[in-house]
């Protein structure tokens, strides 16, 4: 049996049944046999270059070269003119927080994080932008604050990301 | 060009008990609403034309589910669709079953809704209903969950208006205490506004109480023509208007968060089509069920279908406004927060409660009084992704 079939009962495995019984209730449950984990590929050919400057430190939008829309996250085509003629321009970073929650029950894969602080800032450019804001203390967080756009690097897993950091008032 | 729609009546309803249900499978759960629904109706499982199902999934083994619920319910072989619009999923195949009807396709259709979430424990369904929003944009790096969404609208909303916790907590007391005179509800239990406030954040500022549990759950409405339904009940509720509208998936590109710009869509579209005043749609309505997945999404709604005027929902939390007796009576079943939230079960349950109150066979401690003969639902999807506005009448269109 799997890892899946610890909880199994020490009775119902030696009449080789995979059944659980649930922890309120008493009620049988089977106990899956077949695990599924599932990893996405997702494909960033078309925005590659998003990701390409993030290692240079700088954070990119695009911008419709017929109608001048900007567009974060990033999309090479624009469906207002159904063209893909598009302009990769950087962000200021610089904007204002718009709103904000703290996260303290946090999804199974993020679990492994301290909580964590999740906002929506408005850049100076138009766009927003939806990221974490990283705070010492988050009693200092208020909505219409001076925040910035950085490129970081996440721990454990040692990729780059972008998050919002207060800014110098 | 204005295609004329045929009338549509529902014949029948029927509803699970919601809540934990590990005595049951999805089929035996989804069997329990048809079940009552035909039984309701009065009428076999060969007079049914088209079946549609509001289901999300992931979280329940079956991948795809219907063939197994039409095969255990007798219903092989039935035209079927399976229908997603995240939260309000129950509300699309009531749509679809509405459109079956209207359209002339069929005579009798049935719309499902049904949800087992529980075959995952709670840290992978929190995981699957976080990934409703935009997963690679917002999910992948930052791992918000559905109640961190719906703090931002609660913070943005608090901050403007001078709204508090406690004006919050009152809607989960409110629904809780209709909840226990619900007995298909999740949570048949009263609570205290002392309960609510003393329950630990999930997501800043929101708190446990302001949340919908995680349920399992199922729901069935029958919907028959004109002249069908005639010949099957004497009471019927018809269908005055079902309308939908979408905002976008990532919320970095919603303009603000103090309203959800799809509910005011679809409730202006449906009030045009049922001919009700959009100034003042209370003065139609007996009774509603808003989509209070949690508790910021109740007061916002209230503003959003023009109940009141933009930042005075929360007054009508304060004042209990919404209890029988107030200005508008609003989740009398118990709410998505205490009568559960099965996601795609939660449109159909709403159309199966409203039937019930309109026809004035709920429990009359819950019962409102009907006057005009009126009802609205509003069924979210998301946090406004996806919404539909139904209008439901004793009176034909």
């Amino acid at each position: 049996m799997s890892a899946e079939n610890k909880d199994v009962d020490k009775e119902t495995l030696r009449k080789k049944l995979p059944i659980t019984y649930d922890k309120k209730t008493q009620l049988p449950l089977w106990r899956d046999v077949r695990t599924l984990t599932l990893n996405y590929t997702i494909s960033v050919g078309k925005i590659f270059p998003f990701f390409e400057k993030l290692a240079e430190g700088k954070i990119l939008a695009i911008k419709c070269k017929h109608c001048g829309e900007l567009y974060f996250p990033p999309q090479v085509d624009c469906p207002k003119c159904r063209k893909s003629e598009v302009d990769w321009i950087e962000l200021s970073g610089e904007g204002e927080l718009e709103t904000y929650t703290l996260i303290k029950i946090k999804p199974q894969s993020f679990s492994h994080y301290d909580d964590y602080v999740i906002a929506i800032g408005r850049l100076k450019e138009g766009v927003r932008v939806l990221a974490w804001l990283r705070v010492d203390d988050i009693s200092k967080i208020h909505i219409g604050m001076k925040i910035k756009l950085v490129v970081s690097e996440r721990l454990p897993e040692s990729y780059l990301v972008y998050e919002f950091v207060p800014a110098e008032e | 060009m204005v295609i004329p729609l045929r009338n549509v009546a529902i014949v029948g309803v029927g509803h699970s008990k919601f809540g934990r249900r590990v005595d049951t499978s999805l089929p035996e759960l989804t069997w329990e609403a048809i079940k009552e629904a035909l039984n309701d109706a009065g009428i076999s499982q060969e007079d049914i034309e088209f079946v549609s199902l509001g289901n999300i999934g992931v979280w329940s083994s079956e991948v795809s589910p219907g063939a197994a619920i039409l095969e255990y319910s007798g219903l092989i072989p039935k035209e079927f669709i399976r229908v997603e619009t995240a939260c309000s999923s129950g509300s699309a195949a009531v749509k679809a079953a509405y459109m079956a009807i209207a359209s002339g396709s069929a005579d009798i259709a049935m719309a499902l809704g049904a949800e087992k979430m529980n075959e995952v424990d709670t840290p992978r369904g929190v995981e699957i209903l976080a990934r409703i929003g935009n997963y690679f944009w917002e999910f992948e790096n930052f791992g918000p969950t559905f109640v961190g969404y719906y703090a931002f609208f609660a913070t943005a909303y608090m901050h403007k208006y001078g709204a508090t916790e406690e004006d919050l907590a009152k809607i989960a007391v409110k629904n809780h205490y209709y909840a226990s005179f619900n007995p298909k509800a999740h949570f048949p239990k009263k609570i205290t506004i002392e309960d609510a406030m003393g329950s630990p954040y999930i997501a800043w500022p929101l708190k446990l109480y302001d949340c919908s549990p995680i349920s399992d759950g199922a729901a069935a409405v029958i919907f028959a023509s004109e002249k069908i339904a005639k010949k099957l009940t004497d009471s019927p509720v018809w269908i005055r208007a079902i309308e939908g509208a979408t905002a976008t998936s990532n919320h970095s590109k919603r303009e603000n968060f103090l309203s959800i710009p799809s509910t005011r869509i679809a409730a202006e579209k449906a009030y045009k089509r049922a001919g009700i005043d959009r100034n003042n749609p209370v003065k139609h309505i007996d009774v509603v069920e808003v989509h209070d997945c949690f508790t910021i999404a109740e007061i916002i709604a209230y503003e959003d279908l023009g109940f009141v005027r933009k930042g005075e929902g929360y007054k009508l939390a304060r004042e209990e406004q919404t209890y029988i007796g107030g200005l508008i009576p609003v989740n009398l079943s118990g709410g998505l927060k205490a009568k559960g939230h099965p996601i795609g079960a939660t449109g159909v349950s709403m159309i199966v409660e409203l039937t019930k109150q309109l026809q004035q066979r709920v429990e009359k401690e819950r019962q409102a009084p009907i006057e005009h003969g009126t009802a609205l639902a509003h069924n979210v999807g998301g946090t406004g992704h996806y919404v539909f506005v139904t209008i439901l009448s004793l009176s034909k269109p």
